[in-house]
């Protein structure tokens, strides 16, 4: 059974649905839809491969149709929805027997899963040194460094303080650039330092904008 | 201002600006049919009667 099939068999109606109003229920509908790319992207990050990625946003994407009834239109879907997509995959690696594993396996994962030649090298290395962060210090960095949030609204999807929002993401930059200056994440014997001469043409790009 | 100071400003700026085009790459690609599949039997759930 595919995923897709397991989201509409064998369950009830939802009796939260029952009376809603079908023009909220399409607003809700579409607003879920454009954040699809944004939830498969912080998924990726959490989760590593790409396919394991993905199930974690469709169930988040279930979880959030079914709580639709929960959710007040006009306020942030995306910070909502990403809490949502956050609880399931620290849910799900807490059951998981595996969980003392996961986040090497996910640096392992995220190896494989750069199958696309083109893609520039230095993300590929950023990805890598990504993966060796600790889980919280990455999931702060991509919510304020990458999904746009404010440091408030990654402490309400991170459920902690907005100092330890600040504190992670600090730690995780420091780390990250550390990480790619020492090329800790060399693999079979090759040099790393395309990656952090890519940064420095990006560095000094900046530096020469007005 | 502190030379050095501002060599690690730009380099965390560009490791900024990389995070962004790791996070746009995923966010740029198609969304695979599976996902609206689940919404569309998301739907036809609700409209079956019980």
């Amino acid at each position: 059974m595919t995923r897709a099939e397991a989201a509409g068999a064998g369950r009830p109606a939802d009796p939260q649905s029952r009376g809603a109003d079908p023009a909220m229920e399409e607003a809700f509908r579409r607003e879920l839809v454009a954040l699809i790319p944004h939830l498969r992207a912080f998924a990726r990050t959490l989760a590593g491969d790409p396919a394991g990625a993905d199930d974690l946003a469709q169930d988040a994407m279930i979880k959030a149709w079914d709580a639709r009834a929960s959710y007040q239109m006009g306020t942030n879907m995306k910070a909502w929805t990403f809490m949502i997509l956050r609880n399931q995959f620290y849910s799900e690696k807490r059951r998981s027997w595996r969980q003392t594993q996961l986040d090497q396996e996910a640096a392992e994962r995220t190896l494989v899963a750069i199958d696309n030649p083109e893609a520039p090298v230095a993300l590929d290395e950023l990805r890598l040194g990504l993966a060796m962060l600790p889980a919280e210090q990455r999931e702060a960095l991509i919510l304020v460094g990458a999904g746009g949030f404010a440091y408030e609204e990654a402490a309400d999807i991170c459920g902690c303080a907005v100092g330890t929002v600040k504190s992670r993401v600090s730690r995780a930059r420091r780390s990250l650039q550390a990480i790619l200056e020492a090329g800790a994440y060399d693999r079979d014997g090759k040099s790393a330092s395309d990656a952090m001469r890519s940064i420095l043409a990006e560095a000094e790009r900046l530096s020469s904008t007005p | 201002m502190n030379p050095s100071l501002d060599e690690a400003r730009l380099r965390q700026q560009a490791i900024g600006v990389k995070l962004r085009d790791l996070f746009n790459e995923v966010v740029n690609e198609p969304v695979p049919d599976e996902f609206l599949e689940i919404l569309r039997r998301a739907d036809d759930r609700k409209a079956e009667p019980e």
